[in-house]
């Protein structure tokens, strides 16, 4: 089962782990809007997509059908390296978006996530390895919409509506200036790194 | 007593200087140490960019205290009074900018003009550097005849109408003409039309004002015409706004597919946003809709759509000459490509009737101080990266630093640049040193004036006025769109 916290140098691993993909458990830790929004979402809410002003969700739906996990343990660590070559590690459950890892633990990354995760900005942008999209639902129009406001553009995913999966490995990084008139900035590197399954 | 402490210290070699005694003070051990002084930092707007520069300086420094002064008695700029009701997920930034203001050495003074109640001069006298980040409050102006007959409004002035801003409440749209015409194709006029065109029942949980909600229920509009001077490929309106337009409920869009010949070949080496854009478009002028959408258009009572290269010559007079009645367009096509294509007549005209005009051009700064330098020509303050040209300890963000246009993530990039670029002259020693009293000193002259600031906790009192009064009719917040009552509600 599942050991928190052991962490793997992605490099080393180049394919997903076999066996059945593993279904998203409910979406946990979600972001609150200022009181009673419509369509903001309360803490703990569960798996509706919920994303704020009436917009059509952008959740990825799950296409896999392995039986669910339930247990609390399975938490998934996050490096993320900033721009100064840092690095900041954090732990999510599985089914928290990488947004919500973000929040949670205060992650030290200015500006990330103005629109509290509900599709109406795109300061929470990551860029994954190329094989990584093969693994994930096709990006969604809205989606879409906001990353074009992003900077230097390259296939990137939204963090308010990219999970993981925890057979996956992940090498995403996190650029958030959306400047589009200057020159290009560092950009911020995530790794995900796997605990360890079965 | 603490005077004597300081005597002792190593570093009383330092200058003393009158102590001020306003209870938000640090010790005075450490007004006399430059190690530990307080830098106090003024910024000058509570919209996006100053809350976002605001929160840059006391993020990235341990000790700095900024005062945000704003016009209004209450805060938020543009996220306030510029985003549609029905885009409530935008201003979700509100809750960062709280934190923010809330913080023990932030503080926010509402209902204090700066330039009138209080100079730019007299605010650098007072802290070590000042951030103007007011924004853009006027609009670009038409510049054609008949643009003062009734009937004509700034795309800006409706937008504040429907949102609460005091200056616009008395606006009294007239919505009793079927067609309206607005003038340039960027998010406002998207924005417009939608509230124009948008069933009213889905206005009515929104913030939107009591009285444009009323006037609105009553509107006889049934088109909107969103004319641009350009082509397709310079609209300037971004995707996810022409997306919600085109699934708008109970309309039909309206575009001329011959507007869009040559297009598909013209994107294909364009940058990704543009090109989806573009490909959106096409996709609406020239495409099919499935069975559902065509009927769902052909049931739809009111249309809007996109009339390009046509320019503004004149609004046209009723034949009382007490309205306007149409507007007059030439007919355009372009000289090069892109961005920077431009429109040059072709010599022909064409008259579009229209009850309601509503000029869409952009928004411009205004400049807020004589002792501020600002470029009429660009609408912007003359800056280097965020450094007032020729103005040391000056500073500037948003807006008014690169030119109205951009999202809030675009506001929010550009005020972490002019905090970082503040600190670091803060760092090197180019600001002014030794301690200043901030907004002690201020307080004192407000007062003398007889000008009442607004603290962030009397915002709060009339926020939850607000909530309270939208709960009993289901609405996020009723707002409050009379500065007189707010001070009233304040007690004054």
């Amino acid at each position: 089962m599942a050991a928190a916290g052991c962490t793997r140098l992605l490099r080393a691993v180049s394919a997903p782990l076999g066996g059945p993909a593993r279904r998203w458990l409910l979406l946990a830790g979600s972001r609150a809007g200022a009181g009673g929004l419509p369509g903001s979402r309360g803490p703990g809410s569960s798996a509706e997509a919920g994303l704020g002003g009436g917009r059509a969700g952008a959740r990825r739906p799950l296409s896999q059908s392995a039986p669910a996990r339930s247990s609390s343990e399975d938490k998934v660590t996050v490096n993320f390296i900033n721009r100064d070559g840092e690095t900041l590690t954090a732990k999510g459950k599985v089914g928290d978006s990488l947004l919500d890892v973000v929040i949670e633990n205060n992650l030290d990354i200015d500006g990330f996530g103005a629109c509290e995760g509900t599709l109406a900005c795109s300061t929470c942008h990551l860029i994954f390895e190329e094989h990584i999209y093969d693994k994930l639902q096709p990006v969604t129009d809205e989606e879409n919409d906001m990353l074009d406001l992003a900077y230097g553009l390259t296939d990137r995913l939204l963090s308010c509506v990219a999970h993981w999966n925890l057979v996956l490995y992940f090498w995403v990084i996190d650029e958030y200036f959306v400047d589009t008139l200057t020159k290009p900035r560092p950009a911020f590197h995530t790794s995900l790194n796997q605990g360890e399954f079965d | 007593m603490a005077l004597r402490c300081s005597c002792r210290r190593p570093w009383s070699a330092w200058p003393r200087t009158r102590p001020s005694f306003a209870k938000s003070t640090p010790s005075l051990r450490r007004q006399f140490s430059t190690q530990e002084m307080t830098p106090q930092i003024c910024v000058v707007g509570s919209g996006p960019a100053g809350f976002y520069t605001a929160q840059h300086v006391l993020k990235h420094h341990a000790k700095a205290h900024v005062d945000i002064y704003e016009r209004q008695p209450v805060p938020f700029g543009l996220v306030r009074f510029g985003v549609a009701p029905d885009h409530p997920e935008v201003k979700n930034v509100i809750n960062t900018f709280t934190q923010t203001a809330r913080s023990p050495r932030c503080a926010f003074w509402g209902n204090v003009a700066v330039g009138r109640d209080v100079t730019v001069a007299e605010l650098r006298e007072a802290y070590h550097a000042v951030v103007l980040s007011y924004g853009a409050e006027d609009h670009q102006t038409l510049g054609v005849q008949g643009e003062q007959l009734p009937g004509v409004l700034s795309a800006r002035a409706f937008v504040g109408w429907y949102n609460g801003l005091p200056e616009n409440q008395a606006l009294a749209p007239d919505l009793s003409c079927d067609t309206a015409v607005i003038l340039g194709q960027g998010n406002v006029a998207l924005d417009v039309a939608r509230i124009l065109l948008t069933p009213v029942e889905h206005l009515e949980r929104t913030d939107i004002t009591k009285a444009a909600l009323e006037t609105l229920r009553q509107s006889q509009v049934k088109t909107v015409w969103i004319v641009g001077r350009r082509g397709p490929l310079q609209v300037a309106f971004t995707i996810k706004e022409l997306r919600e337009m085109i699934q708008l409920p109970g309309t039909r869009p309206l575009l001329d597919p011959a507007d869009f010949l040559g297009l598909q070949d013209r994107i294909k080496e364009v940058p990704r946003p543009r090109k989806r854009l573009a490909e959106l478009l096409l996709r609406t002028a020239t495409g099919q809709p499935g069975q559902a959408e065509a009927d769902r258009r052909a049931r739809a009572p009111r249309a809007w759509g996109l009339r390009f290269f046509r320019s503004p010559q004149q609004v046209l007079p009723s034949p009382d000459g007490q309205r306007a009645a149409g507007v007059r367009l030439a007919v355009t096509r372009l000289e090069g490509t892109g961005e920077a294509a431009r429109a040059v007549p072709t010599g022909d005209m064409e008259d579009l009737p229209c009850g309601l005009v509503l000029s869409s051009l952009g928004y411009r700064s205004r400049p807020i101080d004589p002792s501020v330098p600002f470029d009429p020509k660009l609408g912007i303050i003359p800056n280097t990266e965020g450094r007032v040209v020729d103005a040391p300890g000056l500073y500037c963000s948003g807006w008014v630093k690169r030119g109205p246009t951009g999202v809030i993530a675009t506001t929010m990039t550009d005020s972490f640049l002019t905090g970082q670029t503040l600190l670091q002259d803060l760092q090197a020693g180019l600001l002014p040193s030794g301690p200043r009293s901030g907004y002690v000193a201020i307080q004192a002259l407000l007062d003398s004036r007889g000008v009442w600031p607004v603290s962030f906790s009397d915002w709060e009192k009339l926020d939850a006025e607000e909530v309270s009064r939208g709960q009993s009719v289901g609405k996020p917040r009723e707002k409050l769109v009379d500065p007189q009552e707010m001070l009233r509600l304040l007690g004054h």
